[in-house]
């Protein structure tokens, strides 16, 4: 329990200032970008509000979390939010990458969106920043349910919001990937609500220990978890289903790609970690045989991702594959079922919500710079037009192929050790060498294309707003803090799992 | 017999055909002179003899043959994959613990405290709508948000199609002046489905209906209203800018009023807003309003859809 009462509304009200500015915004004039300051100036103070919450959680020096409830009935009955350290941390690093990603791409967002569009991208914006917050701090499975939804058409939206026939195919094609994967998880929810007779995580945790015991209803118990494991991994494109990620974030306009691949993936992981802790419980995952899955997806996906990433010639489609390497990452930590490796894919979560933002803006920069060019051979020499995107790139790549001071480098260091006390060491450490090298194989001729100079067709200098060095300056330093401070917050990430 | 028929046939044929004997003073025509390796067209990589690699006939044979053969297989690993799952799915069905048994693990202290106190805690005589507008609530907030979510984001990709000269919508629905039988039925049953649709969103919290089903009603009033007598008579009172106002008011009215329930409820505060004495038309505190609410988000949403869909414009 918390006694600081204006921290225990702040989960609430953060929801519920997004719902709202999302309900509103249609209602605003389009005139002066109204619509799309106004969900800057949100996100900006439900920064803010997390931070204080992260605080006032972390600051007693015990690990502290708390229940809220939905209205004037208690948990069983009615519904409820939780928050701890973990959830906190999340949602702060969520609004900050979301503030990010609107900011550095503010102008690309004029360029490529009309502004009837750009008002109704406010109000997506807005609704995918409260999905991503419900599900973080969601204590109930049908109420994360209803948030996937908003979150699933929110982000086939966004991808379509940029006119043409390669953004409606690629939208489209998400929406059939993502809705297979919502009705596979609505089937699991049903299953298990039918099984234990609860959608409150604990209480459901508590029926799963006792149906393991009893061994009843063995079947059906891991029939669901197969599939709310399948549905979110579909909607979080792990590896064997990820063919839909590329499209839609190597065609949509960037500020879409950078949030969709930064953020809209990570609420999908966090709720497959929460239902695998929380509801499950480690010892019945393992039980089931579900962390020896994910970690053998995990891999392949680390793999094949980048095997995919090298056959790129689209800056924006490499980076997108990458994505999906970076997810097989996230759910390697997951495979190992312990807290350890929890906590380094939620520090890999963190990382990854932070970098591969300020790639999809840094690589949006460059290719303006290019004559909004996207193949990697009209990127030459562009580092010289726009240095801070071209600083961007390089820092990103470094992070990706976890080079020491780096923010990637801290994750992988994490997942390292994390594998250390798993019988999947060699394996583990194997698929972390192997993908480092394949990252690296793909971002270093990048970031040597941008740096040699184009003798024969030098770019045109292109304006940089201000607005664009202050969000890359803000990446970047975010970057540095995650890769030399990196002990504290993966401390404060144990702490969080602990008392998840 | 049959070999003698046969040649007879033959020959019948070949008279037919011109093909008999020729005749021996027949001047026939010079036969054109062979091609010449040099007279040939030029292959890429051979001069002379060109016999295609293994790689380039198998692209060939792909060119001709690829798209048959990736329709089959993807037929039949479509439908393996849905055998699958129908057959895991029916076996985990017949897993499952028996409907209605009063020891399933579903029949808990939740379900007992909905029925036995429903009634008393909410103020509402549908146990129902006490549990998705009262108990539930924040679930049924985000039902709503979903339907406002897939409202815009449509109205965003096909909205103004009918006005734009970029994309020209086919006009899918043709309006017909003279439908005298359908103008006729709509003209007696539009205002009894209105009504219909009022009384259900209206009586939500005392029988069976509610905001969805009361607002999916009155939308069928708005399209039956649409197909008789045209999308532009109902455009007069329901347009583009009304649907956005009354969807986005209704949800804001929704998430203010639920919001203050919430904040009360959570911080134990006295919450102002009386439930009445249950069956009264006046009762069951905020269930009444949200009702009517959802039943604006929904009517207009369904509507929204099937105009957006069939014109591209409401």
């Amino acid at each position: 329990m918390i006694d600081n009462m204006v921290a225990f509304n702040i989960p609430f009200v953060s929801i519920f200032m997004l719902m709202i500015a999302a309900i509103i915004t249609p209602l605003l004039p389009r005139k002066k970008r109204i619509p799309e300051k106004l969900s800057c100036l949100v996100i900006f103070i439900v920064a803010i509000l997390s931070a204080y919450l992260l605080y006032a959680l972390t600051s007693s020096g015990q690990d502290i979390s708390f229940n809220f409830p939905m209205g004037h009935f208690p948990a069983p009955w009615g519904n409820e939010l939780r928050a701890g350290p973990l959830e906190a941390v999340l949602s702060l690093v969520f609004c900050v990458a979301m503030l990010l990603s609107l900011t550095g791409n503010f102008s690309s967002t004029a360029e490529d969106i009309p502004a009837s569009r750009r008002q109704i991208f406010s109000v997506l914006v807005n609704l995918l920043t409260a999905s991503l917050l419900a599900l973080t701090y969601t204590n109930d499975l049908f109420t994360a349910y209803v948030f996937i939804e908003i979150n699933t058409i929110a982000a086939c939206a966004i991808v379509a919001v940029k006119e043409g026939p390669a953004t409606t195919r690629a939208a489209l094609r998400y929406l059939i990937m993502s809705l297979v994967g919502s009705g596979l998880v609505m089937i699991a929810i049903c299953l298990l609500y039918d099984l234990t007779g609860h959608l409150l995580m604990q209480n459901m945790h508590g029926a799963i220990q006792v149906l393991m015991i009893t061994r009843e209803y063995a079947m059906p118990l891991t029939v669901s978890l197969g599939l709310v494991t399948t549905g979110l991994a579909i909607k979080s494109a792990l590896y064997p289903f990820a063919a839909w990620l590329p499209d839609a974030h190597g065609t949509s306009t960037n500020a879409s790609s950078a949030i969709l691949s930064g953020l809209v993936l990570k609420g999908h992981v966090f709720t497959i970690i929460k239902i695998f802790y929380r509801v499950f419980g480690l010892e019945v995952i393992h039980a089931l045989r579900m962390d020896t899955v994910i970690f053998i997806l995990g891999v392949a996906a680390m793999i094949m991702g980048s095997v995919h990433a090298l056959k790129q010639n689209n800056i924006k489609r490499m980076i997108a594959w990458s994505s999906v390497a970076q997810i097989g990452y996230i759910f390697l930590g997951v495979g190992l079922n312990t807290v350890a490796g929890i906590a380094a894919a939620c520090l890999h979560i963190i990382v990854h919500a932070c970098v591969k933002p300020m790639l999809f803006t840094a690589a949006g920069g460059l290719s303006n710079a290019a004559g909004h060019k996207k193949e990697l051979h009209a990127l030459m020499g562009t580092f010289y037009v726009n240095r801070w995107a071209g600083m961007g790139l390089i820092a990103g790549a470094c992070s990706m192929m976890g080079i020491p001071a780096f923010a990637g480098f801290a994750s992988k260091l994490s997942l390292t050790l994390a594998s250390f006390d798993n019988k999947f060491i060699v394996w583990a450490l194997a698929a972390l060498a192997t993908s480092s090298v394949l990252n690296a194989l793909y971002y270093v001729p990048a970031v040597i294309v941008i740096l040699t100079h184009n003798k024969n067709n030098p770019p045109k200098p292109a304006p940089v707003t201000k607005l664009y060095k202050f969000s890359m300056f803000v990446f970047l330093m975010i970057n540095f803090y995650l890769g030399l401070f990196c002990v504290p917050l993966l401390r404060l990430i144990t702490r969080g799992v602990n008392v998840l | 017999m049959n070999d003698e028929l046969k040649s007879i046939w033959l020959k019948f044929f070949n008279w037919v055909m011109g093909n008999g004997p020729r005749p021996e003073n027949e001047v026939l025509p010079p036969e054109p002179p062979p091609d010449l390796p040099f007279t040939q067209k030029p292959h890429d990589k051979f001069s002379r003899f060109h016999e295609a690699t293994l790689k380039e006939r198998y692209n060939q044979w792909l060119e001709i043959h690829g798209l048959h053969i990736f329709s089959i297989l993807y037929s039949a690993l479509s439908i393996l994959t849905c055998l699958v799952i129908v057959v895991l799915l029916l076996a985990t069905v017949a897993e499952l613990p028996p409907f209605g048994h009063e020891r399933n693990p579903a029949n808990n202290e939740v379900i007992r405290r909905y029925v036995e106190h429903g009634w008393h805690e909410t103020g509402a005589q549908n146990i129902v709508a006490g549990l998705i507008l009262d108990y539930r609530a924040f679930d049924t907030f985000g039902e709503s948000s979903v339907l406002f979510t897939a409202a815009v984001s449509v109205l965003m990709i096909l909205g103004n199609s009918r006005s734009s000269k970029k994309y020209k919508f086919k006009q899918l629905h043709v309006y017909r002046n003279d439908d005298t039988i359908l103008r006729g039925v709509a003209v007696m049953a539009i205002p009894v489905i209105l009504m219909m649709g009022c009384v259900v969103v209206i009586n939500g919290h005392l029988s069976a209906g509610g905001g969805f089903a009361g607002g999916a009603i009155l939308s069928t009033a708005l399209i039956l209203c649409a197909n008789a007598y045209g999308f532009e008579s109902v455009r007069r009172f329901f347009n583009e800018r009304i649907f956005i106002v009354s969807s986005s008011t209704a949800l804001m009215i929704y998430a203010l009023s639920k919001g203050y329930s919430f904040f009360t409820g959570a911080n134990q505060l006295h919450s102002i807003i009386p439930k009445g004495v249950v069956g009264n038309i006046l009762s069951a505190g905020l269930i009444l309003p949200l009702n009517i609410c959802v039943g604006l988000i929904v009517a207009g949403t369904l509507y929204g859809f099937y105009a957006l869909f069939s014109e591209g414009d409401i």
